[in-house]
């Protein structure tokens, strides 16, 4: 394979198939066609944000709310821009914080004094906050992960299984995290007491609340998969009496493993999305209570401020989407056939 | 009945079951539920001996795929029985390797571990080393050591046969059960993997039983052609020797006149049963509409303005 084609090959498997037409022509293939396959996929998105921006800072500019105007674009960009600025101020009076800390020790230790380390207290910044989020989704699209991948391929592997679960799984699918979110905050309260807990109740109630809704598009894929297993597959198992063990881990599950990775990348998007809304109502100190304390203050940044909040939720999203595809390609054999 | 009559003098009229290394007894198998019952196959009896390679020759639809899953082990038969080295055959096992028409390779392995699989599994006792060295002796038998790192879907339809091939070969089977392998591949292909599936056989003389739709591969390749009886109820007829040297070259025997005659006795005789069969059946006949041409010449009334 020539660097050239290799290049290509790792555009396409990181998910950036947009710009595969730029190495082309950078490599002088068939330039026509590659400028007209870039203007198509570059130009005309550009026109439609384009478009788009200039409805919305028409539009905005003739709403008046009663915290002021709805910001425009340029509003939301500034506003944007001062989280940015608010992060960096913070990390310094941080780094400040501990500078001081330290001089204080030494004192102490001068004086003979006991010392206790103590850590900086200052309020979480934007950053903070989408990155709590991102921990908390994970958390809890991997315990969804381990419930539903097992479960999923059970169900896959014995009809009477399935039919055994499918009523539950059907009336518990459509649920929506709202009515899950106060149960699973209360069990938190009644189950989790530890003296020293290593986690925020609040965290663990948003991401369960996550993996109860999340975990169904992974299970119901796995099954699937699993349940599809191409027979030729499963005969070659016979002839070699492959044991129960072996047959599941050597045939059923790479050959469903495209349907499960599938089922994952779903599981993350409602997962993402739920996220928010529990973290607002759980008070979890990421973006969806972000959301709600900008709601709450009312000041004239607030429009501007959650915006900003849902460009970033938006751009998030659709950044772990491209991760997760980038893995179902990894692990997805047909795109190996040329 | 006449001229297949003397044909049939010719041949040995039913073949030996008693002490045959691989062989079955009245084996029938129907399909469908008892009121809407067809039986594919009925009293098959066959005979092979240890090293013999014997071909099953019948028209599609005639229930060879039903015979080698019997055979196989995959299903199992209504009555009758299967017998291998004197022991009936329960279900499936690796004493009798299948090289099923489709390849059904693991498309998530490359070509080393799909026979790794196999080797693995058959002589877990061995060693690590040994084992890899069986995988790779059965991938240069078929001659494929330069591809042992590629994926079922980079390989050709003809690679991927072989590597079927050499799965089923690495297991060490006592029997080979080759399913249509050929079917799916070109014409070029295919010859090329006659040859070579009978350079295999030169070398290690495993017992073969190859199920084909084409007589001129059977001649080949086999000792000894059966035609599959179209079905349903379909059944095997007697067995026709192949005396033709080994090797045999291809261009050589198609004038070889033992060649010629066997091709004759095997294709008429797949003639006669499945012109019986079409006799059997009861075609309604159809009734054709009454209509005549139109006449284009006729003078046509516009009714475009």
């Amino acid at each position: 394979m020539s660097t050239r084609a290799r290049v290509i090959r790792g555009f396409e498997f990181a998910g950036l198939d947009l710009f595969v037409p730029f190495i082309r022509l950078f490599s002088g293939e068939n330039p026509r066609e590659q400028v007209a396959t870039i203007v198509r996929t570059f130009g005309t998105p550009l026109v439609a944000i384009a478009v788009f921006l200039c409805a919305w800072s028409a539009i905005a500019a003739s709403i008046e709310t009663s915290i002021g105007a709805v910001p425009g674009p340029v509003a939301v960009w500034e506003e944007a821009k001062n989280l940015v600025a608010e992060h960096r101020q913070e990390r310094q009076k941080e780094a400040e914080f501990y500078v001081r800390m330290e001089k204080l020790k030494e004192q102490y230790a001068a004086q003979g004094r006991p010392w206790k380390d103590r850590k900086y207290s200052g309020k979480p910044t934007y950053f903070d906050q989408i990155w709590t989020s991102l921990e908390t989704v994970f958390a809890g699209f991997i315990i969804a992960s381990l419930v539903a991948v097992p479960v999923g391929i059970l169900c896959g592997l014995s009809p009477t299984f399935y039919a055994a679960v499918n009523p539950l799984i059907q009336v518990f699918k459509p649920v929506s995290p709202l009515a899950w979110l106060p149960i699973v905050m209360i069990l938190v309260s009644g189950l989790y007491t530890s003296e020293n807990p290593m986690f925020e109740k609040s965290f663990i109630s948003s991401a369960v609340t996550v993996a109860l809704c999340s975990l169904w598009p992974t299970l119901v894929n796995t099954a699937l998969g699993v349940a599809a297993v191409d027979r030729d597959y499963l005969n070659v198992a016979r002839v070699l009496k492959l044991s129960w063990w072996r047959t599941v881990t050597k045939i059923v599950i790479p050959s469903s493993l495209p349907l499960i990775f599938t089922g994952l990348r779903l599981s993350l998007g409602v997962g993402w999305m739920v996220l928010i809304a529990a973290e607002m109502l759980a008070q979890n100190p990421g973006l969806g209570k972000f959301v709600w304390d900008m709601f709450q203050n009312g000041s004239s940044q607030t429009l501007a401020q959650i915006m900003v909040a849902v460009a970033t939720i938006g751009i998030i999203g659709f950044l772990l989407d491209r991760m997760m595809i980038s893995l179902q390609r990894l692990v997805s054999y047909d795109a190996a056939a040329v | 009945m006449t001229a297949s009559a003397a044909i049939l003098d010719d041949v040995g009229s039913q073949p030996a079951v008693d002490d045959s290394f691989f062989s079955l007894q009245a084996v029938s198998k129907s399909y469908g539920d008892s009121w809407n019952r067809t039986e594919v196959l009925s009293g098959v009896n066959l005979g092979i001996s240890e090293g013999e390679f014997v071909a099953i020759v019948g028209f599609s639809g005639s229930g060879k795929t039903t015979l080698v899953s019997l055979m196989g082990g995959l299903i199992e038969p209504d009555s009758g029985s299967i017998l291998l080295g004197g022991a009936p055959v329960q279900g499936p096992g690796p004493d009798r390797g299948i090289v099923f028409q489709n390849y059904s390779l693991l498309p998530w392995l490359n070509v080393r571990d799909n026979v790794a699989l196999a080797v693995d599994e058959i002589f877990s006792d061995w060693s690590a080393s040994d084992r890899e060295n069986q995988v790779r002796r059965f991938v240069e038998m078929v001659n494929l050591g330069e591809a042992m790192e590629k994926y079922p879907a980079e390989l050709s339809g003809g690679m991927r046969q072989r590597v079927s091939v050499a799965r089923a070969l690495a297991t060490n089977p006592k029997i080979l059960l080759l399913d249509e392998p050929l079917s799916a591949l070109d014409a070029l292909t295919r010859a090329t993997l006659q040859d070579e599936i009978e350079r295999i056989w030169e070398e290690d003389r495993k017992t073969v039983l190859l199920i084909t739709n084409d007589v001129d591969e059977a001649i080949l390749l086999a000792d000894r052609i059966i035609p599959l009886s179209p079905g349903p109820r379909a059944t095997l007829g007697p067995s026709f020797p192949v005396r033709l040297e080994r090797p045999r070259d291809r261009k050589a025997i198609n004038h070889d006149p033992e060649f010629k005659k066997v091709r004759n006795m095997v294709t008429q005789y797949l003639m006669d049963a499945a012109a019986s069969v079409r006799s059997q059946t009861y075609t309604a006949p159809v009734s054709l509409p009454d209509v005549q041409p139109a006449d284009l010449s006729a003078p046509r009334i516009s009714i475009v303005r």
